[in-house]
Order: structure tokens, then sequence, then C-alpha cells
């Protein structure tokens, strides 16, 4: 039977349509206004084209800022998945000590981005900090404020130990969802605990994997409040990242014209990145299936 | 390869009290080398547990288990070298085929040449031989669960091969093939294999020895031919057979049985008078003429074409024991108003619906079970294989 060609549904679709215009369509597009215009005052502008977007490129600052972002997004990768996998690997299995653990590993995920910096602040410092005084005591000239490193290694470790935690639910998650037949199967077939790892575990948390890698990839990418908390971006600009360098052209220094057309190279690298990062894992262990194999695996 | 005796019960609890605590019953078994055994129960019966337990994945709670001379109670599956296949296919999907053949041989350390060479004959056995380098997440359900077979055959020297139904994922053409295959490898290897299953053609047509399991015990271990002629308790009867053992509550005295059974069956005076239970297989249970001494006068309600044979549903008149009704039968049975099923062949008098016929429950196949289910009296021996 031909059905007759009816468009009227469209119309079912325009609430939708309504909601992602005001929500992000709109804001995107003034964005995209704001980055081909010199916005002398609010009466007077005068296009510019592709102007902000020349020069923004060639920013000096804006290649520092962004070479700081991609070592620290992934060093907070190199740190974190590893850890995350073997933090799931040691929490108990069940009774009242994984649920005590579990509360335990997430406390610090319910914590707010500016709170976490400041407990930081307090934590580094060298005369009243646990960790800043720990460190002066063992000879270190430990300041977060001072020296560069410090201050990078300090946002570094404070990401990981606010972080970690996500990694490692979403792998124990992962790890709780492998059949039980698999472990028997790895026993009587003889398998190491290290086999067991390589040929069960790792392969069978590769979804989870993907997820933890993009969540923490983006959200290290966005980076702001808690290095604007610990050091202001400083010192220097050892921890000023690109969120950061952003908001001192646009609000610091209403420079709205490089601040939009920045903004658009900005989301365009995360959308960028995503998309390779997501291709990648996806083959990554299942090269040389073809798309039925890649279904059939899940 | 090896003899396995099992001397065992099994609680998941701490501490049972009841028998329902337990998931397997003390009970002592022994597998012979070189045998194929089939463990056959419903769901929760227990034969999982048992399977589990030879192969050394859940330690029993009390008993031990030997391999021979050797007491493995307390080895873990590795050390134990038995080879378990289970339910669902397992495979390891970053390997290919031949990898994952091969992982267990390479977990043993046996060289790179015979485990290549051991891989070869098993992935011929099982068809396999033109994917093994293939990778084995990308394969139907029922590759990965050959995978899995595979890989419990591929140890020369394993001591037993542990199935957990391994074909329920497998669709049945294919399923009729495996089971052959697996006969095939049996004979030629002569590995002792255990099979769990709840489907009784698996277990009949795949084992020797099948060891029926109910709540918790082995409530009979024999040969097909056995289990079908003398079901040592009415469990069996029902359980095996399709349709399984129509059963007739008996009310009588030992030796009016005697009498009616005449030498049928062993009169067995010690028999307590109460409650007792005649089984006979519908493929037993004849038609007669209602005045033939025996007789028990019924109705017939149901007719079926199965094909082969006609399937017959008659409802046996309730009569009062002691009550004059039918020939001598009436004397001394009194019967509950039960749907007895029985099987025609096809050349046989199909009667019409609604026809009042007289049963014959009496014949050298008549099984008499008493008030605890077990198998009282019955075909005396001399049961053939055939």
């Amino acid at each position: 039977m031909i059905k007759p060609v009816n468009q009227k549904a469209w119309w079912l679709v325009l609430p939708v349509i309504l909601c992602v215009a005001f929500s992000a369509i709109l804001p995107l597009m003034t964005v995209v206004n704001y980055s081909v215009q010199d916005i002398i005052s609010p009466e007077r502008r005068v296009f510019v084209g592709t102007e902000w977007f020349v020069a923004v490129l060639r920013d000096e600052e804006l290649h520092g800022a962004m070479l700081r972002q991609f070592g620290y997004s992934l060093a907070v990768l190199v740190v974190e998945v590893p850890l995350g996998i073997l933090l799931a690997l040691a929490m108990p299995v069940d009774g009242w000590r994984a649920s005590a653990t579990l509360v335990l590993v997430a406390l610090s995920l319910l914590i707010p981005w500016n709170v976490v910096g400041t407990i930081w602040q307090i934590f580094g410092r060298s005369d009243i900090g646990l960790l800043g005084a720990v460190l002066e005591a063992l000879g270190t000239e430990y300041s977060y404020t001072g020296n560069p490193t410090h201050a990078w290694l300090t946002v570094l470790a404070m990401d990981v130990w606010h972080w970690t935690p996500l990694v490692a639910l979403l792998c124990y998650a992962g790890l709780r969802a492998i059949p039980e037949a698999f472990y028997q199967a790895a026993r009587i077939d003889g398998a190491s605990r290290l086999a067991v790892f390589r040929y069960i575990q790792l392969p069978k948390l590769r979804g989870v994997l993907m997820i933890a890698v993009l969540l923490r990839f983006m959200d290290s990418f966005m980076i702001y409040t808690e290095p604007f908390v610990l050091t202001g971006g400083g010192p220097g600009n050892a921890t000023t990242f690109l969120s950061q360098y952003l908001t001192q052209k646009a609000v610091g220094q209403f420079d709205l014209g490089p601040a939009a057309a920045f903004s658009l190279i900005y989301f365009l690298i995360i959308l960028l990145f995503c998309f390779v990062l997501y291709n990648w894992m996806q083959r990554v262990g299942t090269s040389g299936t073809s798309a039925a194999g890649e279904q059939g695996a899940r | 390869m090896a003899r396995i005796h099992l001397d065992i019960a099994h609680s998941y609890r701490p501490h049972p009290r009841e028998d329902a605590d337990y998931a397997l019953l003390p009970m002592r078994q022994t597998f012979e080398d070189g045998g194929a055994y089939a463990l056959l129960g419903p769901s929760g019966c227990g034969k999982t547990t048992m399977l589990n337990i030879i192969s050394g994945l859940v330690r029993p709670s009390q008993g031990s288990i030997w391999f021979d001379e050797r007491e493995v109670t307390g080895l873990a599956p590795q050390q134990r070298n038995i080879a378990q296949v289970f339910q669902f296919p397992v495979v390891y999907d970053t390997m290919t085929v031949a990898q994952n053949l091969a992982f267990p041989l390479r977990n043993r350390g046996i060289d790179e040449a015979r485990a290549r060479a051991r891989v070869a004959v098993i992935a011929e056995m099982l068809d396999l031989s033109g994917q093994l380098d293939q990778r084995a997440a990308g394969l139907s359900a029922d590759q990965k669960q050959k995978i899995s077979l595979g890989r419990g055959l591929v140890r020369e020297d394993v001591g037993a091969v542990l199935f957990d139904e391994p074909l329920t994922v497998i669709d049945p053409h294919l399923k009729w093939q495996l089971r052959r295959k697996l006969k095939e490898i049996h004979r030629e290897l002569r590995l002792t294999l255990i099979y769990v299953t709840h489907d009784q053609v698996e277990a009949l047509t795949f084992a020797d020895t099948v060891l029926v399991m109910e709540r918790g015990r082995v409530v009979q271990s024999g040969s097909p031919s056995e289990l079908f002629e003398r079901p040592a308790h009415r469990f069996v009867g029902h359980f095996i057979g399709s349709p399984g053992m129509n059963f007739i509550p008996v009310t009588l005295l030992a030796r009016a049985l005697a009498h009616q059974a005449g030498a049928l069956t062993p009169a067995k005076p010690e028999v307590p008078p109460g409650a007792l239970t005649l089984g006979i297989r519908p493929e037993y249970l004849r038609l007669c003429e209602l005045h033939e001494p025996g007789a028990l006068p019924a109705q017939i309600e149901q007719i079926q074409d199965l094909g082969s044979c006609w399937l017959v549903g008659a409802r046996v008149q309730p009569v009062a024991a002691g009550n004059a009704v039918g020939n001598g039968v009436g004397n001394g049975v009194g019967v509950g108003a039960a749907l007895l099923r029985l099987r025609l062949a096809r050349g046989e008098v199909v009667p019409q619906l609604n026809q009042s016929v007289g049963l014959q429950l009496l014949s050298p196949h008549t099984c008499f079970y008493d008030s605890r289910d077990e198998l009282m009296a019955g075909p005396s021996g001399g049961v053939g294989d055939d």
C-alpha cells in the first residue's frame, strides 16, 4: 500500500526547533555576528570580515595557551584513566564494603569546582596547609603561587583528585557488567590474572572507557574555575588555559570581536577532537572486523 | 583421563538445617573414565552446581572429590586439568579464532608448533578451519559457541570435559549436528564427557548413562532404556518420555495386587497397606474390550494426530473401592477420575471421541510406586539395551 505524502508531521518538530533555537542556535549566531564585526560602541559597529580570525590565529599568547591546554588535557587523560581503572579493579565487589567504597569514592564528585579550588588553595599553603607544610618539612620549596611547575602540577593534582573517581565509577560499572561465565572460563582455561585483564576486562571496558576519555577530555579542555580560584592563571601565565585566556579577552579587555572569533575556533577544536577520539576508540580492539562484527560485539 | 568420584553435599547458605537449604543433598557419585554422562533435570535441581563442583569453580560445603586416587577438593580449576563449556558462548573478543582455540594451550606453556597442530585438528572437527584468522568478536552466536566447544576439547590430556547446556543458543539444525559431532569426538578421543541439560532428547541421545536429578538429589542413574522401562522414582517416569508416564493412585492391599498382577509383577508381601501408585507409559497402555479381565472402563476424550502415531486421552470413570463395576479391577482397585494418555501406532484401530473403552493397565511394563514415590515393583530386571 502506498501512503499519501503528508508533510504535516513537521509541525510536531516545531517545539524542539524553537527550544534549540533559543538555547543554542541564536546565542551561537550572536557570537558569529560579533566575530565578523568591530564593535566600537553599542551604536557604532563596522563589518571586518575574517580579520579577527586571522588576528587571533596569529596571536602568540593564544598559541601559548593552546599548547598548555593540550599538554594539560593529555596529562589529565594519561594519569586519570589508568588510575581510574586500577581503582575500579581494587574496589570490593559486594557486601557493605562495596557500598561504603562507592560512597567514599563518589564524595569528591559532589564538591563544586570553586570549592575544590579553595580546598586546594588552603591545602597547598606552606604555612597552614597539610600538603604545603609537609612538602616544606621534607625540604621542598613548594609554592604554587611562585613556581610555574608547582602551579601546573597542583592544578593537575587537583583535577586528578576531583575527577578520577568518575573514571573509576564508570569502569566499576563496566566491570560489574561482565558476565561471571567469562571469569569462570578464564579460570578453566588457566589464564593468569594479567591475561584476564588483558583479554577479558580491558576489551569489555572499551565502551565505558570511551565515554570516560571523552568526558575527561572535554571537561579538562574547558577547565576554568579551579585554576581561576587557585592561581588566577599565574604565576606568569603558567596555568592560563584556553578558557582563562578567552575570559581575559572578552570580559577583562572587552575585545568582543577577537573573543567571539576565538570562541568559534575553540568550539571547532573540541568538536574535531571528540570526533577523532570517538572514531579512533571505536576502531581500537575491533580492527579487521566488518560493520556486522561491530554490531555483533555489542 | 580420570575416574571422578564425589562424596559431597553443598549448600549456598552458611548453616543449612533442612533439605531445602541444600543445593545438593549428601550424595556419592562416580563417573567412570571415558564415559559419556548426562545430568538431566529441571531448572534449579542442582545439576549446574554439581558440574561446577567437579570443575572446581564451586567448593562443596561438605565432603570431598577424588580424581582417581588424588583428592582435588581444595584445588582450583587450573590445577584440576578439566575443561568446561558454558551455556552462553565465551570468546576472547580481541583474539582471532585460532588464538582463542590455542589460549588454554598457551596458558599451559605448550610449544607453538604443537599448539598449532592441535588447533588445526579441533578446527577441522568443528568446521572452523576457514575462519581461523578471523576475529572472534565478529562471529555469530553459534560460531562463538563452537569456539567455546573447541576450547574445551583442545587439550589432549584433559581429565574430563564438562558441558553446561552448551547448545541452548544454537539453532535446531546445527544443534543436532553438533550433538552428533560431540558423540563422534567422544568415540574418537575417549574423553570423559559430562553434559548438563534439561532437554531429555539431548540427554538420551548423547549419554551412555543419564543421571536424573531433582531438588538436589540424583533420583536415578542409568542407561536411557533403564530410565524408560524402570523409572526408579515417579519423577523420572514423569520427566522422561513425551508425554510422561501415566500415574493412577491405587488403593489396594498387597495381596490383591499380587493376585491381580499375577505372574507379571513380583509379589511383595511386605508392601505396606496405604497409598500406592500405578505407573504405565503411554506406549504400553493398551485399549481392550470392557469384559476383558483387568479392564478399566474409560471414555475417550482427546485424539491427537502426531504424524507418526496417535496420542489418545482417555478419562477413567471414578470407581469406588469395593464396587463391582467392570470385571476384576473394581474388586480391589479404586481409581480417581484421571486422564490417561496412550500412544497408538499408525496401523492400530483408533477409537472414536466419547467412545467407551476398556484400558489394560497391567502389562509386563507396569510399575508400582510407594507412598514415597519410589519404585516398589516393576518390570523384572533383564532390561536389554534396545
